[in-house]
């Protein structure tokens, strides 16, 4: 049997870790590595035009096809910025609670929805002015069955991108050249 | 129950409460008009200035640094000469950029950032930001006093 004063210590320590206010960024939270310079060659590609509003209209497009509703649009900067809510149910995270909660009786929360956000970028190409660089950049929130966030996080993997680009040059009639 | 244990418990209830009042943030609507650091101070964290007057290609290059650097824009104003995006990494990264004109020949940039449900005063992820900033626009983010 715990002493009382050790309930008290007990108490005090998870208050400050509950309650406290002091949270810090990580100090590589805005440093560029090698591995930026990855994602942005995998987010890129040169469109072999200068007509800016085309390729923007053709993304807007594209992200509409997928599903996506337009939040916020910039022509003058070439900025489109877009998202879906869907559903994040995954049937092996439902099987894995069931399991757990017939074995100890607690219902472990498993996620259920999800907003999937896109933003698509144009720029004039550096090097001649007869192309045009776009990048998109795809990230989710995943909340679960107790409405808390339970994953925040960029969606990097490539096959995203590939697909992207290969419905956006089609939507364009022009090849998307990697970088 | 006996007394005692009564008692005891009434006494581990309002540990907790005293706990949670000492160790929380105080009346939550007052962070309101809070800041956490003198203003001039923060300001002076936040913005830098550029030896430019192309406002275009400096938002331009702000949105391109700020993917860079794993955000996905919110959304961009040319009129109004602001940019904002997340990060989201586990953590969620809030940040907001505006431009303005100083003088004849300069651009003054500043930052804000928002950590998780905090203010970011920390000068270094500022100090980042602007040295990034400034290799990609090939001029020096300058201090701003």
């Amino acid at each position: 049997m715990p002493k009382l004063w050790q309930v008290i210590v007990l108490i005090f320590f998870s208050g400050v870790i509950l309650f406290g206010c002091a949270q810090k960024i990580p100090k590589e939270a805005l440093q560029l590595t090698p591995e930026s310079l990855k994602l942005r060659q995998l987010q890129t590609r040169r469109f072999d035009s200068k007509d800016e509003n085309a390729l923007l209209s053709a993304g807007a497009g594209v992200l509409q096809d997928l599903g996506f509703t337009l939040d916020e649009s910039e022509t003058e900067l070439g900025v489109i910025v877009a998202s879906k809510d869907r559903s994040a149910v995954e049937a092996g995270q439902v099987i894995g609670s069931i399991f757990f909660a017939l074995l100890t009786g607690v219902a472990l929360p498993v996620d259920e929805k999800q907003k999937l956000r896109a933003s698509l970028v144009t720029r004039p190409g550096a090097m001649d002015k007869e192309t045009t660089l776009v990048r998109v950049t795809f990230q989710r929130i995943v909340w679960n069955t107790q409405g808390k966030v339970s994953k925040t996080e960029p969606l990097d993997e490539p096959e995203f991108y590939q697909e992207f680009f290969a419905r956006l040059s089609k939507a364009v009639f022009l090849n998307a050249h990697e970088l | 129950m006996s007394c005692n244990s009564t008692l005891k418990l009434f006494g581990v209830a309002a540990l907790l409460s005293i706990c949670i009042v000492l160790t929380g943030c105080g009346t939550s609507k007052k962070q309101l008009l809070a800041t956490s650091k003198s203003q001039l101070q923060l300001r002076s964290i936040q913005t830098r200035a550029f030896d430019t007057t192309d406002r275009e290609k400096t938002l331009r290059t702000i949105i391109a640094t700020m993917q860079d650097l794993g955000f996905v824009i919110d959304n961009a104003n040319y009129t109004l000469g602001s940019v904002s995006g997340t990060k989201l990494d586990n953590f969620q990264l809030r940040m907001s950029v505006t431009v303005r004109p100083r003088g004849e020949t300069q651009l003054l940039v500043r930052a804000g950032m928002q950590f998780n449900v905090s203010q970011v005063d920390d000068p270094e992820p500022y100090q980042q930001f602007f040295t990034a900033l400034g290799r990609a626009m090939f001029l020096e983010a300058q201090q701003v006093d």
